[in-house]
C-alpha cells in the first residue's frame, strides 16, 4: 500500500458555536483524485480548506485535531504558512484571474517568492499552461488580459497559475461548476493528466464528475464523513443508507 | 407636484450657477494675461498679479499632497486589511466619518496651536500644508476603505492560496486593483484643501507678501485669501483682479475634478470582475 500523503485526525470545526464538522479521519494517498461530495453546507469546502490553512482569515474559526501532510502536522506552530500554500495549491470555484495580463497571472506565484530571472519565468508559463492544457489557445497572446478569456479559458489559467509553483497537493473547489459542458469536459481530462505529478482532492456537487474523475470518493453530510471508500464502490456498493440515497438523487 | 417643485428648485440653482459663472467670466477673463499671472502685489490694480498667492497654492497643494497621501491611505489600508473588528475600531470609525464633517476653522484652531506654536514652524507653507492635511485625512482615509472594500474577496483568496503573505497581497493586488478609486479619492480631497480659506487665515496666511515662497518654511499666501483681500477694496481695478483670480481658481479645481472623473469611468471600464 503507497504511503499517505495526507493524514486527517479527528477534526472538528466550528465557526464561532457552529461546529460543522465532526471527528472527521481521512488518509488520502499521492497521486490519487479523491472526490469529496455531499448536500451543500456538508462541510466539505470547510474541510477542503483546512488543508491550506485558508480558513485562518475567518472570524470565529476554531479547530481541533491534526492534519498531516507528508507526516508533518500543517497547523503546528512552527509552519510557515505561505510555504504551505507554495505546497498546497487551490482552485476556486468561480474562476478568479487577477486583472492582470495571462502571463503575470501565471508567474505571481513565482513573482512573489523572489524569483525574477527571465527565462526561468518563461520556463515556468509555457510549462504550466501546457500542463494547464491551455498553451496552444494562449500562447500568441500572453499579454492580453486574463479577464478577456472565456470562463473555462480563466479557469485554466487559475490552474497553470497554481501548478506554476510546483505544489504536491491541489485543492479544487468546485472547479467546473461555473462552466459549460465542454470546458468541464476539458478540465476533467486535465485532472486526469495532472494525476501522475500531483495529488488532488476535488469538491463537487456533480456526481457523474466524481464518479468520472476520482479514484476515491469521500461523502459528507452535516459535517460528518458518512463513507469514505473507492469511487466504485461508493457508487456501485455504498454500504450506508445515506450514500445509497443521495448518490440516488433521493436527497441533496 | 413635488415633481415640478424639484425641477423648479433644479432649474434655480443652475441659473444662479450660471449667472455667477457668467459674470465672473465676463468680468476676470478679460484681465487675464501674462502680467496678470507673473506680478507680485501692488497698490494699483493694473500692475498687480497672481504670482505669489499662485505659486503659494501649488506649494500648498504638492506639501498638503505629500504629507496627507502616505498617512491617509496606508490608515485606510490599515482600517480595512489589518485592523480586527472590535470597539475600538468601530469608535475610530465613527469618528473618522465625523472628523470629515467637523467646520474647517476647527481645524484651523488646532494648527495654530499646534504646528505654528507648541512645534514653532511659525506662519509657514509647511504649517499650512499639515493643516490641510489634517482636514483633508478623512477624506483619503474613507475614499481609500470604500475602493479597497470594492476589490473582491476572491482576488486576495487566489492571492493567499498561491502563498503570498498578507502584505504582498495587499500590494500586488489589493493596491493595483483598487488604485483608480483611491486616486479618484485623493484628487477630489486635494481640490477640496486648495480651496480652503478658513483654516490658513487663523494660521496666519498672508494678506500681503512680496516674497516669492522658496522653501517649506516661507511665509505664503494663496489664491482664496487674494481674492478676500482684493474684493474688501474699494477700487473697481481689484474686483476686477479678484474675479480673474476667482477664474484662476475655478480652472484649478475643474481641472482637478475633471481629471479625478476621467480615472473613475477609466477604471470602471478596465476593471469587471
Amino acid at each position: 500500500m503507497a504511503t499517505d500523503k495526507l493524514t486527517a485526525e479527528k477534526i472538528n470545526v466550528y465557526y464561532d458555536e457552529a461546529h460543522v464538522i465532526k471527528n472527521v479521519d481521512m488518509a488520502i494517498q499521492a497521486n490519487t483524485v479523491t472526490a469529496f461530495i455531499g448536500p451543500s453546507g456538508c462541510g466539505k469546502s470547510t474541510f477542503l480548506r483546512c488543508i491550506n490553512r485558508m480558513n485562518d482569515y475567518i472570524d470565529g474559526f476554531r479547530k481541533t485535531g491534526n492534519i498531516l501532510i507528508d507526516g508533518k502536522d500543517i497547523y503546528d506552530r512552527k509552519v510557515n504558512v505561505e510555504a504551505l500554500r507554495k505546497e498546497v495549491g487551490m482552485v476556486f470555484q468561480k474562476p478568479n484571474p487577477f486583472p492582470k495580463s495571462i502571463y503575470e497571472n501565471v508567474i505571481y506565484g513565482l513573482r512573489i517568492q523572489g524569483i525574477r530571472n527571465k527565462a526561468v519565468l518563461d520556463e515556468a508559463v509555457e510549462r504550466s499552461l501546457r500542463q494547464a492544457a491551455i498553451w496552444d489557445e494562449v500562447k500568441d497572446n500572453l499579454n492580453k488580459s486574463a479577464l478577456s478569456l472565456s470562463g473555462g479559458q480563466q479557469q485554466r489559467i487559475c490552474i497553470a497559475r497554481t501548478l506554476a509553483v510546483e505544489p504536491s497537493i491541489v485543492l479544487m473547489d468546485e472547479p467546473a461548476s461555473a462552466l459549460d459542458p465542454i470546458s468541464t469536459a476539458k478540465i476533467e481530462e486535465l485532472i486526469h493528466h495532472l494525476k501522475s505529478q500531483y495529488t488532488i482532492i476535488i469538491v463537487t456537487h456533480n456526481m457523474q464528475q466524481a464518479g468520472r474523475v476520482s479514484d476515491k470518493v469521500a461523502f459528507f453530510y452535516i459535517g460528518e464523513l458518512i463513507e469514505y471508500s473507492s469511487t466504485k464502490e461508493l457508487f456501485i456498493n455504498p454500504k450506508e443508507e445515506l450514500t445509497q440515497n443521495y448518490i440516488t438523487g433521493r436527497f441533496g | 407636484m413635488f415633481h415640478w417643485f424639484g425641477i423648479g428648485c433644479t432649474i434655480f440653482g443652475l441659473l444662479m450657477l450660471a449667472v455667477f459663472l457668467g459674470s465672473v467670466l465676463i468680468e476676470g477673463l478679460p484681465r487675464l494675461d501674462w502680467q496678470f499671472f507673473t506680478s507680485l502685489p501692488s497698490r494699483k490694480p493694473e500692475n498687480a498679479g497672481i504670482l505669489i498667492p499662485l505659486l503659494g497654492t501649488i506649494w500648498i497643494m504638492v506639501l498638503t499632497s505629500l504629507i496627507a497621501i502616505p498617512f491617509g491611505v496606508a490608515s485606510g489600508i490599515y482600517l480595512e486589511e489589518y485592523g480586527k473588528k472590535s470597539r475600538l475600531a468601530t469608535i475610530i470609525e465613527i469618528n473618522i466619518t465625523n472628523l470629515a464633517g467637523v467646520p474647517s476653522i476647527i481645524y484651523g484652531l488646532l494648527a495654530l496651536e499646534v504646528f505654528v506654536r507648541i512645534l514653532g514652524l511659525g506662519k509657514s507653507l509647511l504649517a499650512g500644508s499639515l493643516t490641510l492635511a489634517l482636514l483633508i485625512l478623512p477624506i483619503i482615509i474613507v475614499a481609500t476603505r470604500e475602493a479597497i472594500r470594492a476589490v473582491p474577496k476572491t482576488i486576495r483568496e487566489a492571492s493567499y492560496a498561491l502563498g503570498a503573505t498578507k502584505w504582498q497581497t495587499t500590494w500586488f493586488q489589493v493596491l493595483p486593483a483598487s488604485s483608480g478609486g483611491i486616486v479618484t479619492g485623493v484628487i477630489l480631497a486635494i481640490s477640496r484643501a486648495i480651496g480652503e480659506t478658513a483654516p490658513l487665515i487663523v494660521i496666519g496666511a498672508m494678506l500681503y507678501t512680496t516674497t516669492i515662497p522658496v522653501s517649506p518654511m516661507d511665509d505664503f499666501a494663496i489664491l482664496p485669501i487674494q481674492i478676500f483681500n482684493w474684493l474688501s477694496r474699494p477700487q473697481h481695478g481689484f474686483i476686477v483682479n479678484a474675479t480673474a483670480a476667482i477664474v484662476v481658481l475655478l480652472a484649478i479645481t475643474f481641472i482637478l475634478n475633471g481629471i479625478a472623473i476621467y480615472l473613475r469611468n477609466r477604471w470602471q471600464k478596465k476593471v469587471k470582475w
